[in-house]
């Protein structure tokens, strides 16, 4: 398996009010190229989770490997995009881009052309030259992306990007990230709060509940890309969600209007 | 364009005002001439500094230390600053003594100075450097404390790695901060060029101050008093532009507010 995380707990110890379990005994077997969203309310564990898999963090139990190796700490196989974007106002666009290619030591004049190639593919080349505040939120979070993208990962870890979005934008860096996805085949496991983002994104769904987080279960969502939001097939999987988390009223009614 | 204006028919307004009260107590006769010589007087005296030369003369000498102390507290402040912010142990132990040390004023050291670096330009410059200094450096080791956590994780996302994360992530993202130090340190020490080369120097503006009161030309005095207020702003106003920049470029500051 790819990505694999077994028997992980995060636990979170106080000294004077003893200590929470963030995450309690996860096991989740991810497969390359998959698009996996993991979804629940607050305090699920799943940003936790996230970050174990980013190896921002250590789990207390437990571990997660990729590719059969025990993840210890951050790589630049596996770029989270966060959701307050992490671009560094001080650089414009372009040079944003290039960072993670500073960091691999190549040249100059191939990062300046990666770089404008990425920016090109989320469709900024006008504003490469733009400072992150001259940018909107969507724009930004396009720049992060094509930051990510630029040094070639085999993981994106997304911890709810498009939270900060209104629902218009929301929509259109969902068909955004779905493109990508399709043309440059990365696994992606993306953190969200959102039904309908999980059911018109994910491959399979992550179902977490709170206190202990942990996985509830997992819902395959077996629609064909692109995906209508409207369609009665996508409402049925969206239902299905909705009653995992008992939100779903399950009294009939009498009649129909 | 509109506040600008309006700022400075303000600034026109509020200093003829004072210019106006001033006269009338001139005008009163109650005070002797040379304990408070009327405008008139003072601003034919700041003429006749500007026409003959002894202003220039003097503000060159002036500028020449200011920019010595001022610019060697800088590069000493930050850099100090980016390795005390950066090893926090360290500076728990070094916070102490700076704080010891800050309230001290510059010139209370004067003896020292002349001491330890004879007399000349050497004395001004030195309590320029002490003045400058603490600002910047206390404003630098709270701005690298302050890196926001996100450009931390980023970086170690991508592999940054020492140096390039001290000069690519720490230094820019504390810049901000450490603007402020350099224009608080810029306040600091201009008053206190002035007070240096009150007490150890033949020439420069403090100087020019403490020369017209040898000759008993409080004239003078209030000219060159005058001199320094006005060059004050001016940096002031100068540091302020840029700093704002900066403010804007970073987005600390989105929009221009008045």
């Amino acid at each position: 398996m790819f990505i694999s995380v077994s028997d992980a707990s995060r636990e979170y110890f106080f000294k004077d009010k003893g200590k929470t379990t963030a995450l309690h005994k996860v096991n989740l077997e991810i497969e390359k190229g998959e698009f996996i969203c993991l979804l629940g309310p607050s305090g699920c564990g799943k940003s936790t989770l996230l970050n174990l898999i980013a190896g921002f963090d250590k789990p207390t139990s437990g571990q997660v490997s990729i590719n059969g190796e025990v993840v210890l700490k951050p790589s630049e196989d596996r770029i989270t995009i966060f959701q307050n974007y992490g671009l560094l106002p001080w650089r414009n666009v372009l040079r944003n881009v290039e960072l993670g290619l500073e960091a691999k030591k190549i040249p100059k004049k191939e990062r300046r052309r990666i770089a404008e190639e990425y920016i090109e593919l989320v469709g900024l080349s006008a504003y490469k030259n733009h400072y992150p505040a001259q940018l909107s939120g969507g724009m930004q979070q396009r720049v992060a992306l094509a930051r990510a993208l630029a040094v070639d990962p085999d993981i994106l870890l997304m911890d709810e990007p498009f939270g900060a979005l209104d629902a218009m934008t929301r929509m259109s860096m969902q068909d955004e990230i779905e493109r990508l996805w399709q043309e440059k085949k990365k696994t992606i496991i993306f953190v969200t709060h959102d039904i309908e983002e999980a059911v018109f994104l994910a491959d399979r769904i992550v179902i977490m509940t709170p206190s202990p987080g942990r996985i509830k279960s997992i819902i395959k969502v077996p629609l064909a890309r692109k995906r209508d939001r409207t369609g009665v097939d996508f409402f049925k999987i969206r239902d299905k969600v909705f009653a995992e988390f008992g939100l779903k009223d399950t009294v009939e009614p009498d009649y129909y209007l | 364009m509109m506040n600008i204006l309006k700022k400075a028919v303000k600034a026109v307004v509020s200093i003829s005002v004072l210019i106006l009260i001033w006269e009338l107590f001139v005008l009163t006769g109650r005070f002797e001439k040379s304990l408070l010589p009327s405008p008139a007087v003072v601003f034919t005296g700041i003429a006749k500094m500007i026409m003959d030369g002894t202003l220039f003369t003097n503000l060159k000498v002036s500028i020449a230390r200011f920019l010595a102390g001022y610019l060697a507290a800088a590069l000493a402040g930050v850099a100090f600053g980016l390795l005390l912010g950066w090893n926090k142990k360290v500076w728990a132990f070094i916070d102490p003594v700076i704080q010891v040390l800050r309230p001290i004023s510059p010139i209370a050291w004067f003896p020292f100075i002349v001491l330890w670096f004879g007399i000349g330009d050497a004395p001004a410059v030195v309590i320029i450097f002490i003045a400058a200094f603490f600002p910047i450096l206390l404003s630098t080791v709270s701005g690298v404390g302050n890196v926001d956590a996100i450009y931390m994780k980023v970086a170690d996302n991508f592999g940054i790695k020492q140096p390039g994360l001290l000069f690519k992530i720490v230094f820019p993202s504390a810049f901000p901060h450490i603007a402020n130090g350099l224009h608080l340190a810029l306040g600091s020490a201009w008053v206190f060029l002035v007070a240096g080369e009150m007490v150890g120097a033949q020439s420069g503006l403090g100087f020019m101050i403490i020369d017209a009161r040898n000759s008993l030309r409080s004239d003078l005095v209030l000219a060159g008093i005058i001199i320094i207020g006005v060059l004050g702003l001016l940096l002031d106003r100068l540091i302020r532009l840029l700093e704002n920049r900066i403010k804007r470029q970073w987005g600390v500051i989105s929009e221009e507010r008045n």
